[in-house]
């Protein structure tokens, strides 16, 4: 399972990578439907 | 059926919501699907050990980013040349989704370069015009931004994105027209993919979900700008008449 996260070495660029990606979708997700809200 | 009334905001807006299910619960599946294939099922590679598994994120993300760039100029120039409203609010939607996954691309290219060439960015052609795609994105968001009426600030944004189109090409062919340290296409449209049979899987799996986390988020973001535009219009007629 380590072995899984250390991703031979290069975890911290792997999932940083996804790590980033993750956030910028979701943020982008939550303030296109927040939006909607502060409009009414 | 006449598909033309869609071309009004009015009727295009409860399409819009009715589409958007249809595109984002299929994106969170294929998401799902890609990242399990291209950390389970994909070897690891002999060159770049587990490091490469950044592709799945980092090589859609650059798709993305010119595609949309393509696609907001496109619409752009139809609301321009047709006087078409929602084809220039389509553009506007686009704008912050190809900005964010050019940005994402950068970043996971970087966290990429980092391990692989032993430096976060060097100034090549690729990275430097990934770089301008990212300022063009920003120009035109903040060019329509800064000006009050909404259809002259559509015109502007138009001028600015049909001329950055030229930078699309730019970036695609860079690899083959410059010497830089960035590898080459993946996937070329002639002959094999450069890549096995799994990896390929999980790129195309990743990059269709992408295109359905676009779709979903764009129409999304089209209704707010709907919600907003035509909210004025009807406040500016009642105050005029």
């Amino acid at each position: 399972m380590s072995e899984f996260f250390s991703m031979g070495g290069y975890g911290f660029y792997v999932w940083g990578s996804y790590l980033v990606a993750l956030v910028l979708m979701a943020g982008e997700v939550v303030t296109v439907l927040k939006r909607r809200k502060s409009l009414r | 059926m006449n598909f033309y009334k869609y071309a009004s905001p009015a009727a295009f807006y409860p399409l819009a919501g009715k589409l958007i299910p249809w595109f984002a619960i299929p994106a969170a599946i294929l998401f799902a699907v890609g990242l399990y294939v291209g950390f389970f099922v994909a070897p690891t590679d002999f060159q770049q050990g587990d490091a490469y598994r950044i592709m799945f994120i980092h090589v859609p993300a650059a798709w993305m980013g010119m595609l949309l760039y393509v696609l907001m100029a496109a619409y752009a120039g139809i609301g321009w040349a047709f006087n078409a409203r929602l084809a220039s609010m389509m553009a506007s939607a686009i704008a912050l989704t190809g900005a964010m996954f050019t940005f994402l691309s950068l970043v996971t290219g970087s966290l990429w370069g980092k391990p692989t060439w032993g430096i976060w960015w060097v100034w090549d052609a690729r990275m430097t015009s990934t770089l301008i795609l990212l300022f063009l994105y920003a120009g035109f968001i903040s060019l329509q931004a800064a000006i009050d009426d909404p259809r002259r600030a559509d015109r502007a944004a138009a001028v600015l994105a049909l001329v950055g189109v030229i930078n699309v090409p730019i970036i695609y062919f860079s690899v083959q027209w410059w010497n830089t340290l960035h590898q080459g296409a993946t996937i070329r449209i002639m002959g094999k993919p450069s890549i096995a049979a799994p990896m390929l899987a999980a790129l195309l799996i990743m990059l269709a979900a992408c295109w359905l986390y676009s779709i979903a988020v764009v129409l999304t973001r089209l209704r707010r700008i709907i919600e907003e535009r035509e909210q004025n219009a009807s406040l500016f007629a009642r105050s005029t008449v």
